[in-house]
């Protein structure tokens, strides 16, 4: 073990792991990362709490993830390189760990033009693999980037993102090779629609022996309706939404349409648990919290493992 | 080259407004070949704004000269007959240019005609796009030929976010993805093994983090 994080612990364990993620509010409302948090309780390992995601200014990842740690819930504090410099970055690291997060994804984040402040700077001094980088070696040489010894190192359970979907689609293997060489623990995947393409992605994870050096949490979404499921496919760059499966969400009516994307959620889960050197999932049900433990559970995902 | 294109007209007018005689000077450099700031800009602008200017029954008299290089000081004094006449300057090149002569006028105001943009290179006729961020310490060796840093829209060193689709990146369909050129680039030249290596944090002083930049050559400095 690298670190006391639970994640880990449910790792290593060999148990399927389950991640999923909480929003953070735009705005003072700590009893809103409350009540997302309390959906989660008991059905999943870890939560994420995403970093400004889609370029908007949120409440900060560092804070919703403590308000979560003080209801006894485990936060994965996502962080991304897109609005800290390095010093930045590692203050709050060093902060999160001393109220006591311990399990972190390393990001470059959504570019600004995709958000409510297009004419922000772009900070980008370190990518997401430098991070990677900055981050194993604050916890395993205990030292800052700039070379000074760390007083108390922060033991962070590191983990890193992976879209197979993006282009080139050659490159995105190697694309992670390089981030567990960086001292990725654990990877969480883009939103899975194209489990064919996945399979073809995780065959060539699995020649290079990847999934032996890192956990791959196989990320999936349930769709709410159709109009998502539209959105998704035309609209997010590096989404892969196969039409079959818009067409599947469009052929049942509007009320029902709920019901189907977490059954096609259900179905894709049972799909990646059959793929070799998955470790378990993350599931992104943005805004729609309330439904993760069903999803788990019909998974066949509950109880969550007590390690 | 460095590329520069003209400010609004409007901008320019509330400039020159409060004064009888201008020197509108024009650089022969790069702004002459990204046609925003050569001899020829400077004649349209000189004509534009004593148009706009009669228009709200202003006269004012602008003298033209071009010279070789603006952000040189030799070639500057070449102003010094001109300038005792006039009552501002406005400068047509970059802003390199525009502070060079602040600095050897003291007593004019100098304006900016043009915003300078990047440093570029010319994809066809009237097209220039960035290639270059003078981050100081070239990294081209280890990318292909094609920098990742003034052509990744987050300036990713080691790889393409997850946002690059049929060789674009996610911000426009306009903007092709560094990263797919530079693996494409790696690939034709066999190369790929390249890509493995990772790219460590960069140190941002020579790229200006370090504050203003300078280069001084000992075996020619005087």
């Amino acid at each position: 073990m690298k670190t006391e994080s639970h994640l880990e612990k449910v790792l290593v364990s060999g148990n399927l792991a389950v991640t999923s993620e909480c929003g953070p509010p735009r705005g003072c409302l700590p009893d809103h990362v409350r009540e997302k948090g309390g959906y989660l309780r008991g059905v999943v390992d870890a939560i994420n709490v995403t970093d400004n995601q889609t370029a908007m200014v949120r409440m900060s990842s560092l804070a919703a993830s403590v308000l979560l740690k003080q209801e006894g819930l485990n936060p994965l504090y996502q962080m991304v390189t897109r609005d800290r410099n390095r010093l930045a970055m590692q203050a709050d690291i060093i902060g999160a760990y001393s109220l006591g997060i311990d399990t972190m994804l390393c990001l470059s984040g959504d570019h600004t033009q995709f958000g409510d402040h297009p004419m922000a700077a772009n900070v980008h001094d370190l990518d997401s693999i430098q991070l990677i980088q900055m981050v194993k070696a604050m916890r395993d040489e205990g030292k800052f980037q700039g070379g000074a010894d760390i007083k108390g190192p922060p033991k962070m359970f590191i983990g890193a993102a992976a879209n197979p979907f993006a282009d080139p689609f050659e490159l995105r293997v190697l694309r992670l090779a390089k981030k567990v060489a960086a001292g990725a623990d654990f990877i969480q995947t883009q939103c899975i629609f194209n489990v064919d393409k996945f399979e073809k992605w995780m065959e060539q994870v699995r020649r290079r022996g990847l999934h032996k050096q890192v956990y791959i949490l196989a990320g999936v979404t349930p769709m709410k309706s159709v109009g998502a499921a539209r959105y998704m496919k035309n609209k997010v760059p590096g989404m892969d939404v196969p039409q079959d499966l818009v067409d599947r969400m469009g052929s049942v009516p509007k009320e029902k349409q709920p019901e189907e994307g977490i059954t096609i959620c259900i179905e894709t889960i049972d799909r990646l648990k059959k793929i070799e050197g998955i470790a378990g999932f993350h599931i992104m049900a943005i805004d729609w919290e309330e439904k993760v433990k069903e999803i788990v559970d019909r998974a066949g995902l509950l109880p969550r493992p007590q390690v | 080259m460095i590329t520069a294109e003209r400010k609004p007209l409007e901008e320019l007018i509330e400039y020159v407004r409060p004064f009888k005689r201008i020197l509108l000077v024009g650089c022969n450099e790069c702004v002459t070949v990204c046609s925003a700031g050569g001899r020829k800009e400077v004649g349209l602008l000189a004509s534009g704004l004593k148009m706009a200017l009669l228009q709200s029954g202003t006269t004012i008299e602008i003298r033209e000269h071009t010279l070789e290089r603006q952000c040189d000081p030799e070639y500057i004094d070449e102003l010094l007959p001109m300038i005792d006449g006039v009552d501002a300057v406005m400068s047509m090149a970059c802003g390199c240019g525009v502070q060079e002569v602040a600095r050897r006028y003291k007593d004019k105001p100098v304006f900016p005609a043009l915003n300078t943009k990047f440093m570029g290179a010319s994809e066809r006729q009237g097209v220039w796009a960035e290639r270059c961020q003078g981050c100081g310490n070239c990294l081209l060796g280890m990318t292909g030929g094609i920098c990742p840093i003034a052509r990744c829209s987050k300036r990713l060193m080691n790889g393409p976010c997850g946002g690059s689709v049929t060789g674009k990146c996610e911000i426009s369909k306009d903007v092709d993805c560094a990263w797919q050129l530079i693996w494409d680039r790696l690939k034709a030249l066999g190369l790929e093994d390249q890509y493995l290596k990772i790219i460590p944090a960069k140190d941002w002083r020579p790229a200006g983090g370090g504050g203003p930049r300078k280069i001084i050559r000992e075996d020619l400095a005087a």
